[in-house]
């Protein structure tokens, strides 16, 4: 082993990949930021607030529970999913943004924006706005508005403005696009409160120290519960939060094998999908040097998946990096694959999961499968699936004939 | 075909006794053909210096106006090789310096070195880099010292001093400053902030010398603006409005545009 620790990298660089490519309009407020994040990093007055809104908003720490019923199809596996589903607003999203937005205020600006895609990180950003008394925009691509309606309707109840974005392919690399162009001519007064562990530097390591505590939390609970680390840890990989969330703990624990999930859409064989360490190659998109899906010029190719939440091109620097040097396995979970894991999780033990995290569900029925009963898988349950019921309902045909879809 | 060698665009900024009018067009709208005889047609109407726009997928540093050009351009087939035959094709036709104005992702994928004397072997000046600034950027400024070509890069009123005197140290041509805090579209006020962006320009030591002078961009749109710009910059940048009349009226609306405003002058 190592005597160097994965779990101290403060970017800008992770390997080759990250750093900061952005225009120098913006500059300046990420610097203020960087700088911001540093000093409160070791801030005891800051870190004890983040942890009584912890405690006291979220729900804090989010319990484990292990699913027997649902691993007797993992190959006999044990199975403990971490239940970041049960966190208040449905997701993992609000261990970032809470963060975040105690910087907002502690750097002195009044209004945040952010982008979504399932709508989970712009409900949470829109949630932590209401609890700070900050004005709040949300920039959504236009499809995700259509397929994640009932997160746009909750991000306006609370308070925040929801622009639908009609530029490119309308989801969420659009959706960064076009919040990046606004905070260029609103950058004195806002913070942008950025939803994933990508980005220009500092976002990819202040998302990941925000979200950390996932497995920080499910390391030592795994092993009260069973008396030993899990064998295997699986998380979804859009940009890649939750799946970094929950693997930064266990990065130093060699016997643990690391799985990220990336969405394959109608699957890697097909141009329909957005697998992008998988089929992507080294190239830069807001902001980071990291795998991306484009073509031979250089222009990003539209990604597609069910899950609004990892239907992005790109992927965070810190996962292509662990990928190129072999710590964690990025591996493709259709779209079939992942609503058929929603339905059994579903049936066999009552929890309905985000369509997102059911691709990290999807890969430990099959890591079950090869690692056989005697191993413990952990699992990510990054979010609930309330937001996909319109979407489930359509694929498994649940609404009777003639009732009113709204 | 064959062009001559670019010698960069301080001799032309420098040969604009009044200051210098900049023109911005996206290469491949509405189609390759037109976007080089709408650049031609640009020159041949006082623009001093030529800006070609290489259309990317994820423009985060433009306005509406140019972004419909752009992806209506890659919608028709655009590649990026199509930057070297258009910069080739007005070069031959005119004199004025051309410079590739591009998001970076392309360059890298297309090679550096060999983005750089493709560029340089079809006649062009340089590049602009909206989205990368030097403190990302020792590779290029490293290929542009041999390749001769010149590097812009961006100031905007939010840099530090300190960045401004790096940026300044780095650039070679001119310093792109971004007038207001805004992405590129047409403003009825070129902000005041230009004017303290561009004498802090100055402090730093971008005086227009040999090989650096200022030019002003994002946000004009009228010869009235230009010629307020001119008062203090070396050269106005002009985008926006320039797409805005080729999409409307084609080449012969475009040259009446900016003749008019060439009047700024």
């Amino acid at each position: 082993m190592s005597a160097e620790s994965l779990r101290d990298q403060p970017g800008p660089f992770f390997g080759e990949y990250g750093g900061r490519y952005m225009p120098e309009s913006l500059i300046a407020a990420i610097d203020e930021l960087a700088a911001a994040y540093d000093s409160a990093r070791v801030d005891d007055e800051f870190q004890a607030e983040l942890t009584r809104l912890h405690r006291t908003y979220t729900g804090r720490p989010s319990i484990i529970t292990e699913v027997p019923r649902f691993a007797e199809h993992a190959g006999g596996a044990r199975v403990i999913l971490k239940r970041e589903d049960l966190n208040h607003t449905g997701s993992h999203k609000i261990n970032n943004v809470l963060g975040q937005a105690l910087l907002t205020r502690r750097i002195g600006k009044t209004r945040v924006i952010a982008e979504t895609g399932a709508g989970q990180h712009g409900v949470a950003t829109a949630t932590a706005a209401a609890l700070f008394g900050l004005d709040c925009t949300i920039y959504m691509g236009e499809v995700d508005t259509q397929r994640q309606a009932l997160n746009v309707a909750r991000m306006r109840l609370l308070g925040a403005e929801v622009i639908p974005v009609t530029t490119g392919s309308r989801t969420l690399k659009d959706a960064i696009n076009e919040a990046y162009r606004e905070w260029v001519t609103s950058v004195e007064t806002t913070n942008y409160i950025f939803g994933t562990a990508a980005g220009p530097h500092p976002f990819p390591a202040m998302v990941r120290d925000f979200q950390k505590i996932i497995g920080e939390e499910a390391r030592a609970q795994v092993l009260e519960l069973t008396g030993r680390l899990p064998d295997a840890v699986a998380a979804c990989v859009g940009g890649g939060s939750n799946a970094i969330g929950i693997f930064h703990a266990f990065l130093d624990d060699h016997d643990v094998a690391l799985y990220g999930f990336e969405a394959a859409g109608d699957g890697v064989d097909t141009e329909r999908h957005a697998a992008s360490i998988e089929r992507g190659r080294p190239g830069v998109l807001h902001g980071a040097r990291s795998y991306l899906l484009q073509d031979e010029d250089g222009q990003t190719i539209e990604s597609h998946s069910i899950s609004a939440g990892l239907d992005y091109p790109g992927v965070g620097p810190e996962h292509a990096f662990l990928a190129d040097i072999g710590r964690a396995q990025y591996l493709p979970a259709s779209d079939a694959e992942a609503m058929e894991a929603l339905r059994l999780l579903s049936r066999t033990e009552g929890i309905i999961p985000a369509i997102e995290s059911a691709h990290a569900l999807a890969g430990a029925l099959r890591l079950g499968r090869e690692l056989g009963p005697e191993a413990i898988i952990l699992v990510n349950l990054s979010g609930r699936g309330d937001k996909d019921v319109a979407t489930a309902a359509r694929w498994f045909d649940l609404f009777d004939d003639g009732a009113v879809q709204s | 075909m064959t062009v001559t060698a670019s010698a960069g665009v301080a001799p032309a900024i420098r040969r604009a006794a009044n200051g210098a009018l900049v023109g911005y067009l996206p290469v491949g709208f509405p189609d390759l053909a037109t976007s080089i005889d709408a650049a031609v047609a640009l020159v041949e109407n006082g623009v001093d210096v030529l800006e070609l726009g290489l259309p990317y997928s994820d423009p985060v540093m433009d306005g509406l106006a140019i972004q419909k050009a752009t992806q209506e351009a890659l919608a028709s087939g655009f590649r990026v090789r199509d930057v070297f035959a258009a910069v080739e094709g007005v070069r031959s036709r005119v004199d004025a310096p051309v410079l590739v104005m591009t998001y970076w992702n392309p360059v890298v994928q297309y090679g550096l070195s060999r983005f750089a004397e493709s560029l340089r072997d079809a006649g062009g000046a340089g590049l602009i880099t909206p989205d990368i600034t030097p403190d990302s950027a020792a590779d290029w400024i490293a290929e542009s010292e041999r390749t001769g070509l010149d590097r812009v890069f961006l100031a905007a009123p939010s840099s530090s001093d300190e960045r401004l005197n790096a940026t300044v140290r780095a650039s070679r041509g001119f310093v792109y400053a971004v007038s207001t805090m805004g992405i590129t579209g047409a403003r009825t006020d070129v902000d005041q902030k230009a004017r303290a962006l561009m004498a802090r320009l100055r402090d730093a030591g971008a005086t227009g010398t040999d090989t650096l002078a200022a030019c002003v961009g994002i946000g004009i749109s009228t010869p009235e603006q230009v010629s307020e710009v001119l008062e203090y910059a070396d050269g106005a940048i002009v985008g926006s409005a320039l797409v805005t009349a080729l999409a409307e009226g084609g080449v012969a609306r475009l040259a009446r545009v900016a003749s008019a405003l060439s009047q700024g002058k």
